[in-house]
C-alpha cells in the first residue's frame, strides 16, 4: 500500500539522459497512477484549492471523476473553468497556488493537482474530445490581440457565449510565450500547445498570425473600419531590459528573450530550421526567475557549462521551485549571492569573461526580501563567452502609444481593472503581462477570463 | 500566404518582389520595413520597403542574396509566395511627421548605395508627391549594380550616378560625391539621408560630422521578432541604447556608433557561412578547412 501522505511519484526522464535532448522532462500520470493520486482527495466540503486557482477550476470535481475512471468528464469539468487545461498542467506554479492550500499538504505532501490536470487534459488530446461549444453565434465581434495564455483564454470564454471572436497575433506562430518563452522540453510545441490552440479554434475563434497592432492596423480602426465592438489587449510583456554595465553589447550578450525566441518559436536547435544560435561553451545566465531557469537549461542542452548567476540566495529564487530542483540534477551551476560588475570584450567584440562581486543580505527592501549588497572588495572574474540576461521586461509601447485614450501607469503598463480588465477606453479591455507587468502563465489566463466577462457584460448592457 | 505577384532581377544577385500584403500596403510609411519568412524552417529576414501601392494592396522590395536564406529566397518566382510577411515595422522617417511647409524650406541630400536605393526611393518619391524635390546621390561598385536609376530620376530634384570603379556616372565613392557638392561646387543641404552598407553610412558620417550637416541613416541590424521583444536589434546611438526594429531604423547619424553596429552584425557570419555551405555544396564541404571544426 502507498504512502498516503506521499503523491504518486511521476516517471521523468533521467537528468543525465535529459540533459542532452529537448523531449519534455516530466511523462506525466498514466490512468492508473492518475486513479491512485486521485483517492488521496478527501474531496473537501470548503475546497481551499479552488480559491487558490486563477481560474476557479471546480478541483474536488474533477479529481473525484479522475477517481471512478471518468476522464471524459474530468475534462468537461476542468473545461468549464479552462480553455489550457494541458498547458496549466504543465507551467502552473501549483505549489503557491492549488496545491500550496490543499488540506491533504499540512501533514504530507498536497494532492498532485497540476499532475492530474496534466493527465485529463492530454488524455483529451489524444482522445480528441472536443470541448463544449455554443449552440449559435451572438452576431457580436470581438478582436483579441495576443495569442498568448490570455488572448487564447478571453477568446476561448468569449467564443463559448457565442461572440465572434478573431485574435491577431504579431508574430507567424500562435501561442504568444508558450511558443516563444517557454522550452519544448517543458511544453511540447506540436503536441500540447498547436493541439490546444486548436480546440480554441474548434469553438469558432478565427487566428490571424503576421498582424502588429500598433503598426499593421490600430485598434481605433479595428473599432471604426472593421466593425468589430470590443477589444481585449492581451499582448503580453515587452523590451527585455539589460543592467547597463561595461560591455553589455559585446557579441555573445543576449537578452534571454532572443536566446529562447531562436530556440524556441525559431527552433533554432533542430539544425534544420535556418535560424542560427549560438549556443556557447561556457555560459552565465543572470537572474533567477523561471525564465532564467529556461535559458539556462535551454544552454546546457545546446552542450554549455551553465551558471546562474544570481544576487540575492536560494531562498529568494523567483523561479518555481521544480524548475530549480530540474536545473540543479541536470548540471546547471548556481553562483548565488553573485552580481556581474562588467562583461570583458576581445578585439573582436565577442565576449570573453565577466567581473563579478560577492553580495550578502541586508535589510528588507520594499518587496519585503532581504537587500543584497556588495561585500567590498569581493570582485573577481570569470571565465564565460555567453552571457544571458534574464532581469524581466518593460511594457511595449507600440499598443498604448497608437491607441487614443488608453491609460499607462508609470511603469507603462496599461491600466486596467482586476474584475473586469476594463481600461480607460470605452469597448476596451486588457490583462496579462500588458497590465501587470511580467507574471505567469496563469495569471495571464486570470485575466483573460476576467476580461471575457467584462466585454460580455459590456456588450450586454450597450 | 503571402503571394508573389512580380519578381524580377535588378542586378547580379539584387532581386524586386511585388508581394500582396494588403494591410502592411494600407498603413506603411517611408522609412519602414517588413520581415518575411519563406518557409516553416525558414529565418525571419527584415527587408526596407522599396515601393507601396495602397490600393494593390502590395509591397515592393528590394534584397540582395547575401546568405543561405537570401538565396533560397531569390529562387522564388512570380506566382509563388511567402509562408509571413509582417509590418509594416518600426518608425516612419521623422520628416513625414514635419509640417509641409517648413519642411519645403529645406534642402535635403540623401545618399544611397547599394541596395540602399530601395529604402531611399520611397522617401523621395513621397517628398517628390508633396512638391518637395530632393537630390540623391546613387552609388554602386560597378554600372551593372547601379539600380532604380530611372525610377528616382523621375522622383529627384538632381540625381547624382557615380560608381567606385568609374565605370558609369561620376567615378568614385560617394563620400567623394557629396565633397565636391558641398565644397567645390557650393550646394548648400540642410539635412542628409544617407542609406547603404554600414560602412559607407559611417564615412558619410564622418564627413558629413566634419561639414556640420546634421545626417540621418537607417540600420538594418541583425532582427528575430522585429517589435522589441529579443533585444538583438540594440544599438549604441549616443549614450543611450536603441533597439532598432521599434526605437528606429532611423538615428542621428553622428551619434551611432558604427563600428560596434559592425561587430554585431558579424555575430553569426561563422554560422550563415556555413549554412551557405551546406546549401550550395552538400555534405561535400567538410573539405578539413582547419578552421571550422565541423559541423560539431
Amino acid at each position: 500500500m502507498a504512502d498516503v501522505l506521499k503523491k504518486v511519484p511521476v516517471r521523468e526522464q533521467e537528468p543525465k539522459v535529459r540533459a542532452t535532448n529537448f523531449e519534455e522532462v516530466c511523462l506525466g500520470y498514466n490512468q492508473e497512477e492518475a486513479m491512485e493520486e486521485a483517492s488521496r482527495c478527501i474531496n473537501c466540503k470548503n475546497a481551499k484549492c479552488i480559491s487558490g486557482c486563477p481560474v476557479a477550476i471546480d478541483i474536488p470535481g474533477f479529481i473525484k471523476e479522475v477517481k471512478e475512471g471518468n476522464i471524459e468528464e474530468a475534462y468537461k469539468v476542468i473545461g468549464r473553468a479552462s480553455a489550457l487545461p494541458a498547458i496549466c498542467g504543465r507551467v502552473c506554479p501549483q505549489e503557491s497556488q492549488c496545491e500550496g492550500k490543499c488540506i491533504r499538504g499540512i501533514k504530507g505532501e498536497p494532492v498532485s493537482i497540476g499532475k492530474l490536470e496534466r493527465f485529463v487534459a492530454d488524455y483529451a488530446l489524444e482522445h480528441d474530445i472536443k470541448p463544449e461549444g455554443p449552440e449559435s453565434t451572438n452576431g457580436h465581434k470581438v478582436a483579441v490581440i495576443g495569442s498568448g495564455p490570455s488572448g487564447l483564454t478571453c477568446a476561448g470564454d468569449l467564443a463559448k457565449m457565442g461572440y465572434e471572436v478573431t485574435v491577431f497575433e504579431a508574430l507567424h506562430e500562435l501561442g504568444g510565450v508558450l511558443v516563444y518563452g517557454i522550452p519544448e522540453f517543458r511544453l511540447p510545441k506540436q503536441k500540447v500547445v498547436a493541439k490546444e490552440i486548436e480546440k480554441v479554434k474548434e469553438l469558432g475563434v478565427k487566428f490571424e498570425t503576421n498582424v502588429v497592432i500598433g503598426k499593421s492596423t490600430t485598434i481605433d480602426q479595428l473599432i471604426e473600419e472593421e466593425g468589430f465592438e470590443a477589444v481585449f489587449i492581451g499582448s503580453g510583456a515587452g523590451l527585455p531590459m539589460f543592467m547597463g554595465i561595461p560591455g553589455e553589447n559585446a557579441n555573445g550578450v543576449f537578452s534571454a528573450n532572443e536566446y529562447l525566441t531562436r530556440s524556441n518559436l525559431m527552433k533554432a536547435f533542430d539544425e534544420s530550421y535556418d535560424t542560427p544560435i549560438a549556443g556557447g561553451k561556457k555560459v552565465a545566465v543572470v537572474g533567477g526567475g523561471n525564465v532564467a531557469m529556461d535559458a539556462a537549461r535551454t544552454a546546457l542542452r545546446l552542450g554549455a557549462e551553465v551558471h546562474i548567476v544570481y544576487r540575492r540566495s536560494e531562498a529568494e529564487l523567483p523561479a518555481r521551485v521544480e524548475e530549480v530542483h530540474h536545473a540543479k540534477e541536470e548540471g546547471v551551476i548556481f553562483d548565488l549571492l553573485t552580481n556581474p560588475k562588467e562583461i570583458f570584450v576581445d578585439d573582436n567584440g565577442n565576449v570573453k569573461g565577466m567581473k563579478v562581486i560577492k553580495m550578502e543580505l541586508g535589510e528588507p527592501d520594499a518587496s519585503g526580501r532581504r537587500r543584497p549588497v556588495e561585500v567590498p572588495g569581493s570582485e573577481y572574474e570569470i571565465e564565460v563567452d555567453t552571457v544571458i540576461m534574464s532581469l524581466g521586461t518593460s511594457p511595449n509601447p507600440l499598443i498604448s502609444s497608437t491607441t487614443k485614450g488608453l491609460e499607462t501607469n508609470r511603469w507603462k503598463c496599461i491600466v486596467a481593472d482586476e474584475e473586469f480588465g476594463k481600461t480607460s477606453k470605452e469597448g476596451v479591455y486588457a490583462g496579462g503581462d500588458a497590465v501587470t507587468g511580467a507574471a505567469t502563465v496563469i495569471l495571464a489566463m486570470g485575466a483573460g477570463k476576467a476580461g471575457a466577462h467584462g466585454i460580455d457584460e459590456y456588450l450586454k448592457n450597450k | 500566404m503571402y503571394k508573389i505577384l512580380k519578381a524580377e532581377k535588378l542586378a547580379d544577385k539584387i532581386i524586386l518582389m511585388d508581394v500582396l500584403a494588403p494591410r502592411v500596403a494600407k498603413h506603411c510609411q517611408p522609412g519602414q520595413f517588413v520581415i518575411v519568412k519563406m518557409d516553416d524552417k525558414g529565418e525571419r529576414i527584415p527587408l526596407t520597403i522599396c515601393d507601396y501601392d495602397r490600393e494593390a494592396g502590395t509591397i515592393t522590395i528590394v534584397f540582395q542574396e547575401v546568405g543561405a536564406s537570401t538565396a533560397k529566397m531569390a529562387d522564388l518566382k512570380e506566382g509563388d509566395a511567402f509562408r509571413d510577411f509582417v509590418g509594416p515595422l518600426g518608425c516612419a522617417s521623422e520628416f513625414v511627421n514635419e509640417d509641409i511647409k517648413e519642411l519645403k524650406k529645406k534642402k535635403i541630400l540623401f545618399v544611397a548605395g547599394g541596395v540602399g536605393a530601395a529604402p531611399v526611393y520611397p522617401q523621395v518619391k513621397w517628398l517628390h508627391v508633396h512638391g518637395i524635390d530632393a537630390d540623391v546621390i546613387l552609388g554602386a561598385k560597378t554600372k551593372d549594380m547601379v539600380i532604380l536609376e530611372k525610377e528616382l530620376e523621375a522622383v529627384a530634384g538632381n540625381l547624382y550616378v557615380t560608381t567606385d570603379d568609374g565605370s558609369y556616372g561620376r567615378s568614385g565613392m560617394v563620400t567623394t560625391v557629396i565633397e565636391d557638392l558641398v565644397t567645390k561646387e557650393g550646394r548648400k543641404y540642410d539635412m542628409c539621408v544617407a542609406i547603404g552598407p554600414m560602412i559607407m553610412m559611417k564615412f558619410v558620417c564622418l564627413l558629413t560630422k566634419k561639414l556640420e550637416l546634421s545626417t540621418i541613416v537607417s540600420m538594418n541590424p541583425i532582427m528575430v521578432d522585429g517589435t522589441g521583444m529579443c533585444g538583438a536589434c540594440r544599438l549604441q546611438v549616443g549614450d543611450e541604447i536603441k533597439f532598432a526594429c521599434v526605437d528606429g531604423p532611423e538615428f542621428d547619424g553622428h551619434l551611432v556608433d558604427f563600428d560596434q553596429a559592425m561587430k554585431r552584425s558579424q555575430m553569426y557570419k561563422t554560422e550563415e557561412g556555413r549554412a551557405m555551405l551546406r546549401l550550395t555544396e552538400g555534405d561535400t564541404h567538410h573539405g578539413g578547412c582547419g578552421n571550422c571544426g565541423g559541423d560539431n
